[in-house]
């Protein structure tokens, strides 16, 4: 399933801190660490979502690939080349080769604008058609491509529902024929069916295409249909990482136990235990010693309170890869959880 | 990769929402924004009088006739004479001249400047904390004084009230467009934008500018009445226009020392000073609810 050669976007140990502003002068600057140490790869052709509550620093990690923001810290690879120290004018080009598909249907369209010009600013920005007929017939085929009728190139964007908007969001994502599209919530704010929609025509684009996708969500169900691999976040470092099927089946980290148990399951009847994590998500200002996740976690023991665990392989995985950061496997007289 | 399956007919796309009724274009206009439709009829009425001002029955406003001085309300002079003896409707007519001029050239000048300054505040963030608080300063005298003080420097003339207005203007139009700025800059269509290599010239220009727009025409009627208010105290207070420009601050003025027994001279001027303010911040709250894309769902 994942793509055997190079990896497309490459990450390693990314950081982003958000300085605070001081409250008096003189006060010591504290930080949101919105992302702090992540690293993960995504290989040609494969589907990597990254899950966790909001606040995790999910979408931070998106937009520091997409070089919307610098990051603190770490780097960002596009098929070998690093990207995240480049300046504007020379990651323009690389631009055109990842692009985004954000979750707001309404604020990602400007309103101002027919879906016509809309899409045609990044053919344009590219030189990807010169003439009239040109960029009339690569609109229509994008139009196509994601399944609106052709004489929407006309219409204003508040002409069209929530799931035509992220159509026409997906389709210019595809104007500048991309090789990775990071979706940011991308079906987060859209009904049930319309989300199911939306997923199965990304799916059918990334064959059609071979798109790798990069699928930010909090949302384990819909990731379950979708992704190759899943990527769990928490307060700003991944947690666990690992192929669809052992996530699903065997999750090793009690925070990816707690998310699971929380989708809920389409079956009447069906009993299953709901795993309630205590409190809350602590401030990522204030970082908790040791793990991050150790104020809410049932299975907390003293290792946990003072040494931060490693993102480290699990020995027994079957088959494919599976990481996890955690101290529960040391844990005194347990088997893990 | 799994499909999740769907019945047939969800995957049907339904129909593109129509686009809502329309009324008969003028009917349905003054139907939701009298507000436009009344103020923009007075403000076209005024127009009209300025620029037909030599065709509606006037005589040279600023020639003298000592002979017909200060006569009331007549069949010869509409809106009596002054004291030299000139036709005060003759002189409120020319005189909507310079008001609108002056409203006019300041909105549009404050606001082009604004929008200039705001852009660069917004995209330029060293120079921010510059700009504002040069801005601030500006804004922290009152306009009135500031436009005082800048016809000090300067020669009394119709071009020189517009400048010296249109810098205590400037500020407001400025902070607005600043702020839009920075709240647009945020917004996902212009990253997406940015995401797709969209250039920064043509970022401000397609998705940028457009969205400022409504809200800085807004602003800019607003700025209109008051700069006309403006120009009327400083030609009433001998700063503005020179004396022999019939304005209606000037109208006043010389009306002013004889208000308890001719009434007219100040009252005529006066109220089309009043109308015409009036006509303009009524249609600029009529296309702020027009432009308003919340108000618009409201109704």
């Amino acid at each position: 399933m994942m793509g055997d050669a190079a990896p497309v976007i490459e990450v390693t140990r990314l950081k982003k801190y958000f300085p605070l502003p001081r409250k008096y002068p003189g006060q010591n600057s504290l930080q949101v660490h919105a992302v702090d140490d992540v690293s993960f790869a995504i290989g040609r052709g494969e589907t990597l979502s990254l899950v966790g509550e909001s606040g995790c620093g999910k979408s931070t990690v998106g937009r520091a690939i997409l070089g919307l923001i610098k990051p603190t810290a770490g780097e960002v690879r596009l098929d070998g080349m690093r990207i995240d120290h480049l300046s504007a004018g020379r990651l323009r080009p690389l631009r055109r080769r990842m692009q985004v598909v954000f979750q707001d249907p309404f604020s990602s369209l400007n309103p101002r604008l027919r879906v016509r010009e809309i899409l045609a600013e990044p053919i344009a920005n590219y030189a990807l058609a010169r003439t009239r007929a040109e960029f009339s017939a690569r609109i229509a085929a994008l139009l196509e491509k994601v399944r609106l009728p052709a004489d929407a190139a006309g219409r204003y964007p508040h002409e069209f529902s929530g799931g035509q908007r992220q159509r026409i969001g997906i389709a210019r994502a595809l104007a500048t024929e991309p090789e990775v599209i990071i979706c940011d919530e991308a079906v987060s704010a859209l009904d049930v069916s319309v989300k199911a929609q939306i997923v199965n025509l990304l799916a059918d684009l990334q064959d059609e295409l071979g798109l790798s996708l990069l699928f930010i969500t909090h949302d384990l169900a819909i990731v379950e249909h979708l992704t190759h691999r899943v990527a769990v976040m928490y307060l700003g470092r991944i947690l666990e990482l690992a192929d669809r099927r052992t996530l699903f089946a065997l999750p090793f980290h009690p925070y990816t136990q707690a998310l699971l148990s929380a989708v809920p399951v389409p079956e009447p009847g069906a009993r299953h235990r709901r795993m309630i994590l205590k409190g809350d998500v602590p401030s990522p200002v204030n970082l908790p010693s040791g793990c991050r996740f150790h104020t809410r976690c049932p299975h907390v023991f003293a290792r946990c309170r003072t040494e931060e665990p490693l993102l480290r392989k699990v020995e027994k995985a079957e088959g494919g890869t599976h990481y996890v950061a955690c101290h529960l496997e040391t844990r005194p007289g347990t088997a893990a959880a | 990769m799994s499909e999740i399956s769907l019945p047939e007919e969800a995957s049907v796309l339904p129909e593109i929402l129509p686009p809502p009724a329309v009324h008969g274009r003028v009917v349905g206009l003054v139907l939701r924004h009298p507000g436009i439709a009344i103020g923009g009829a007075l403000v076209g009425l005024m127009i009209f009088l300025a620029l037909a001002a030599p065709w509606l029955g006037t005589v040279d406003p600023e020639a003298l006739d000592p002979a017909n001085m200060l006569i009331g309300v007549s069949a010869g002079h509409w809106f009596g004479t002054d004291m030299l003896g000139r036709d005060i409707y003759s002189r409120v007519l020319y005189g909507a001249r310079v008001s609108l001029i002056v409203g006019f050239a300041v909105a549009a000048l404050a606001s082009a400047g604004g929008m200039g300054i705001g852009l660069v505040s917004g995209f330029v963030r060293p120079l921010d904390p510059v700009l504002m608080r040069i801005m601030d300063g500006v804004m922290a005298i009152p306009s009135i004084l500031l436009a005082i003080a800048l016809m000090a420097l300067t020669q009394g003339s119709v071009g020189n009230v517009i400048i010296a207005i249109t810098i205590s203007q400037v500020p407001q139009v400025a902070r607005l467009v600043r702020g839009m700025v920075l709240g647009l800059r945020e917004q996902p269509f212009v990253e997406a934008a940015i995401a797709a290599g969209t250039r920064t010239p043509r970022l401000i220009w397609r998705h940028i500018v457009p969205n400022t727009l409504a809200p800085v025409i807004v602003q800019a009627t607003y700025i209109c009445a008051s700069a006309m208010i403006i120009e009327a105290i400083l030609d009433f207070i001998g700063a503005g226009t020179p004396p022999v420009v019939p304005s209606w601050g000037n109208i006043m003025a010389e009306g002013r020392a004889l208000w308890q027994v001719k009434p007219f001279i100040v009252f005529f001027p006066a109220f089309f000073l009043s109308v015409t303010v009036l006509a303009v911040n009524l249609l600029g709250d009529g296309l702020r609810d027009a432009l308003d894309p919340r108000g618009e769902a409201r109704r």
